[in-house]
């Protein structure tokens, strides 16, 4: 199949790329840009580890194509906090560093997207909130409860 | 995965178009059963034709006591429409209560409905609420439209372009779900409308069904002790192991007891 032309805004920056039609977005942003910060876990859409943000909302890059990512934003891992050594992070991920939202940190990435995505639409939600949102986002390690008061800390400043 | 050609159309017609000039073509909504199918190789369509650049699809509108969805909506926008929240606030409930959050973002309305999974949630919605599935030719009263497993009565080349839901008086849901998939072991909607009281059953069977004795019972009275002593058999209900049809079965008043409890 002859590869498709695909622009997006990826982590701030205008990236053009010829993909293939059934490339996963998942597989474009680790093996095509090198992102690997976006982790691939069940590859069924059911963990969460591939969580990242487009067009301003968390979905799963293991279960959208690249090409559908024609023109809109795509924000990784990577491109969270401004990518300065030494640098800030990003409130949320500051949140879960504080709280331990984290222990083998392989969901991590995933969380904090996804996180990201729920407090900028309720910059102040409550626990029930955060464990409904958070379902689509498996963590094998910290039995959650770190990672809820984290959400919540990190919530206001998600911007 | 297997290869195929991508068509991206800005038009109904233009979606047909490249629907009818295709070897194996499938329509691309929000991909969110699609995509995992195709993974599996389950699905091997030679051209994707996707929705997503079709403005004609998107929109939610109320008018004349109806609420009229767009089939490229998606189930978060449907989560968080006023207008749905206003006029039925239920159909808003169980938008937010699919899947998951990153699902709910991508999966919609036209592609749920025309995918007709057994354990999917709108299948409940449409059939409990009465509504109509307009496509690019037609109109389909939902209690016709779902006819079987992942069976509808879409013909090859037809288009879902949005769904319409009567206001109903009151009306409630409640869901027994896979604590996984969040898809629905058993889910059951309940709707006093106009026209009467609907009872539409998901995830039980191969396909979302009515239950005639109980709308009948609560049309007499509606609160959930009406509900009682009337049993749903199990023959044609799944057993998996999830839940056997006995179960499954019992779940069915359970949940329609629920969801008439929810409405009051």
């Amino acid at each position: 199949m002859p590869t498709i032309a695909l622009t997006l805004t990826l982590n701030g920056k205008q990236v053009s790329a010829e993909v293939e039609p059934n490339t996963l977005l998942v597989d474009f942003l680790r093996e095509g840009r090198g992102l690997t910060g976006t982790h691939v876990g069940c590859d069924t859409s059911q963990c969460g580890a591939c969580v990242v943000l487009a067009g301003g909302r968390s979905v799963k890059s293991c279960t959208m194509f690249a090409f559908e990512t024609e023109g809109l934003e795509v924000v990784t891992i990577e491109g969270l906090a401004p990518a300065v050594v030494g640098g800030e992070l990003h409130p949320m991920q500051a949140a879960f560093r504080e709280h331990h939202g984290l222990q083998c940190g392989f969901c991590t990435p995933g969380m904090v997207l996804s996180a990201v995505d729920l407090v900028r639409r309720h910059p102040n939600p409550d626990e029930a909130q955060v464990r409904h949102w958070l379902e689509g986002n498996i963590c094998r390690c910290t039995g959650y409860h770190n990672i809820v008061k984290a959400v919540q800390a990190g919530g206001g400043g998600g911007s | 995965m297997q290869p195929f050609q991508i068509h991206r159309p800005s038009s109904v017609a233009e979606a047909l178009a490249a629907l009818r000039g295709a070897g194996e073509g499938k329509l691309l909504a929000g991909g969110q059963s699609l995509i995992p199918v195709m993974k599996l190789d389950l699905a091997e369509p030679t051209d994707l034709v996707s929705l997503a650049g079709i403005d004609a699809l998107r929109g939610i509108r109320s008018e004349g006591g109806r609420v009229v969805i767009g089939a490229a909506v998606s189930h978060a926008e449907v989560e968080a429409s006023p207008d749905v929240a206003a006029a039925i606030p239920a159909l808003a409930r169980l938008a937010g209560a699919i899947g998951d959050a990153q699902v709910r973002n991508r999966g919609t309305l036209g592609g749920s409905v025309a995918h007709a999974d057994p354990a999917a949630d709108y299948p409940a919605a449409l059939v409990g609420l009465g509504a109509t599935v307009v496509t690019d030719r037609r109109e389909i009263g939902a209690d016709s439209f779902f006819t079987g497993l992942f069976e509808t009565a879409l013909v090859e080349d037809e288009i879902v372009t949005a769904v319409s839901f009567p206001v109903p008086e009151r009306a409630a849901y409640a869901k027994f779900p896979n604590p996984a998939s969040k898809f629905a072991i058993v889910g059951v909607m309940v709707a006093a409308t106009g026209q009467g009281v609907r009872v539409a059953v998901t995830g039980a069977g191969p396909s979302v069904f009515r239950v005639a004795e109980m709308e009948s019972a609560l049309a007499d009275g509606f609160r959930p002790e009406a509900l009682d002593g009337i049993a749903v058999s199990s023959d044609e209900l799944f057993g998996d192991g999830d839940a056997s049809a006995e179960y499954r079965a019992h779940l069915v008043g359970v949940m329609a007891r629920r969801a008439v409890a929810e409405c009051a």
